[in-house]
C-alpha cells in the first residue's frame, strides 16, 4: 500500500497528551493520520457523521498521557473500555498484520489490554506484565539513551542501525516492566528468544547501566517490547517529542540531521508500503 | 445493598516504592521504631446485590480491571 493512502488512528481518550505531536509525525510522513477519540470507535454517545471502524484503518497508535487520571493503575481504564467493546475489533487488526503502536501511557495501554506481551496469541485475558511505579517512586523527565536489541522483527525499529544509541525522552511515573517475580527470568529470556526485546535503556557507552541511566529500575534495563509478529510494539519514551533535530537538548552542538525518533515512524510507514 | 471492601496489596517481592519512600520521610519527621511501610489500595464497592453472587462478581471485577494479577493479591470482604 501507499503511504499516503495510509491511514493513522491516533486514539485518544480523557488525559492522553501528545496526541498531536503523534498525529504530526505520521503527518509530515505523508501518511494520512487522523485523531480520533475512543468514543467513536465504540460509537457512544456520537453523531452519525463522528463513528469511525477500525478496521479502516492500517496503523492504531495509543499516545501518551494520563488517560483517566491514571486511576487504578495506569492505563487500566483505557485498556478496560478497549477490551469491553473493541476486543474482537483488535484482535482483528492485530491477526491482519497491521501495526499498533503504544507511547508511554500506550504502552501501558497495550500491557494492560493484553497485547503484550502476548507471549500466547495474539491478546491474553489478563495482563503478563505491568508497568509499575520507578524505583524512585518519582515521575522522571528527561532525554534517555536507548540502544536497538531487536534482531529484526519489529516493524517500528527496522531503519534504526543496530550500533545507533537513540536519545529519546522519557517521562513517567509508572515504567519499571515488571514480570511475575517467579518467573521474570525466564519470561526474559522467553521474549528475547522470541525477539520480542526492542529498546534498553543504555549509558552514552551503550552499556547497560543503572540509574540515572535506566530511570525506573525496569526489568534488564527494558525500554520497549513488541509482539512475537512484532506489529505490536510498545515503549515508554516519547519518539515524538525527537522527531526534528532542534528538540534534542544538544541541538545546537549537533544540528545536523533528523531526530531520534523520527526513524520509528519511518520504518513503520516503509512497514506498511511493504506489507499491507 | 452490600458494602464490599476491596484490598489491594502488593505480591511479596514485588517492589513498593512508594511505602519505602513514605519510611523514609517518616524517619526524616523523626518518627522512631517505624519498620516498614507498605501501601495498600482500597476499594470500597457499593451492590445492589448481596452474598455469594455479590463476591463472584466482585472477584470477577478484581482479575478484569482492579489488580493486575502479575503484582497484586487482592482480599474481598462484604461489609
Amino acid at each position: 500500500m501507499k503511504v499516503s493512502n495510509a491511514r493513522v488512528c491516533v486514539l485518544r481518550i480523557e488525559g492522553t497528551n501528545c496526541e498531536e505531536e503523534s498525529y504530526l509525525s505520521f503527518k509530515r510522513l505523508g501518511a494520512k493520520p487522523e485523531k480520533v477519540h475512543l468514543k467513536q470507535l465504540t460509537r457512544t454517545d456520537v453523531t452519525s457523521d463522528e463513528k469511525r471502524s477500525l478496521a479502516d484503518y492500517q496503523i492504531l497508535v495509543l499516545p501518551g498521557g494520563f488517560s483517566s487520571g491514571d486511576y487504578v493503575r495506569a492505563g487500566a481504564i483505557f485498556a478496560a473500555r478497549m477490551k469491553s467493546r473493541l476486543s474482537r475489533d483488535l484482535v482483528e487488526f492485530v491477526r491482519a498484520g497491521k501495526p499498533v503502536l503504544g507511547i508511554c501511557n500506550g504502552f501501558q495501554i497495550l500491557v494492560e489490554t493484553g497485547l503484550l506481551p502476548a507471549m500466547s496469541g495474539i491478546m491474553t485475558e489478563v495482563p503478563e506484565a505491568v508497568l509499575s511505579t520507578n524505583d524512585s517512586a518519582r515521575f522522571e523527565c528527561r532525554p534517555t539513551l536507548l540502544k536497538k536489541v531487536n534482531r529484526g522483527s519489529c516493524a517500528f525499529t527496522t531503519k534504526i542501525p543496530s550500533d545507533k544509541i537513540s536519545a529519546i525522552p522519557s517521562a513517567h511515573a509508572e515504567g519499571k516492566l515488571t514480570f511475575p517475580v517467579d518467573r521474570a527470568k525466564r519470561v526474559v529470556k522467553e521474549l528475547a528468544d522470541n525477539d520480542q526485546l526492542v529498546f534498553k535503556y543504555v549509558d552514552p557507552e551503550g552499556d547497560i547501566a543503572g540509574y540515572p541511566w535506566c530511570p525506573n529500575g525496569s526489568t534488564e534495563n527494558i525500554a520497549g517490547i513488541c509482539n512475537r509478529e512484532g506489529n505490536v510494539f510498545g515503549l515508554m519514551p516519547h519518539p515524538e517529542r525527537v522527531f526534528f533535530r532542534y528538540t534534542h537538548p544538544d541541538w545546537t552542538r549537533n544540528p545536523d540531521g533528523a531526530g531520534d525518533g523520527r526513524a520509528v515512524f519511518e520504518s513503520v510507514l516503509d512497514y506498511v508500503s511493504k506489507k499491507l | 445493598m452490600a458494602v464490599v471492601e476491596v484490598r489491594i496489596t502488593l505480591k511479596k517481592g514485588v517492589a513498593d516504592p512508594e511505602g519505602k519512600n513514605t519510611l523514609k520521610a517518616l524517619e526524616l519527621l523523626g518518627f522512631e521504631g517505624v519498620r516498614e511501610v507498605r501501601s495498600v489500595k482500597v476499594f470500597e464497592i457499593e451492590t445492589d446485590g448481596e452474598t455469594e453472587e455479590t463476591e463472584r462478581s466482585v472477584e470477577e471485577m478484581c482479575r478484569k480491571l482492579l489488580a493486575n494479577p502479575v503484582i497484586h493479591n487482592y482480599t474481598i470482604r462484604i461489609k
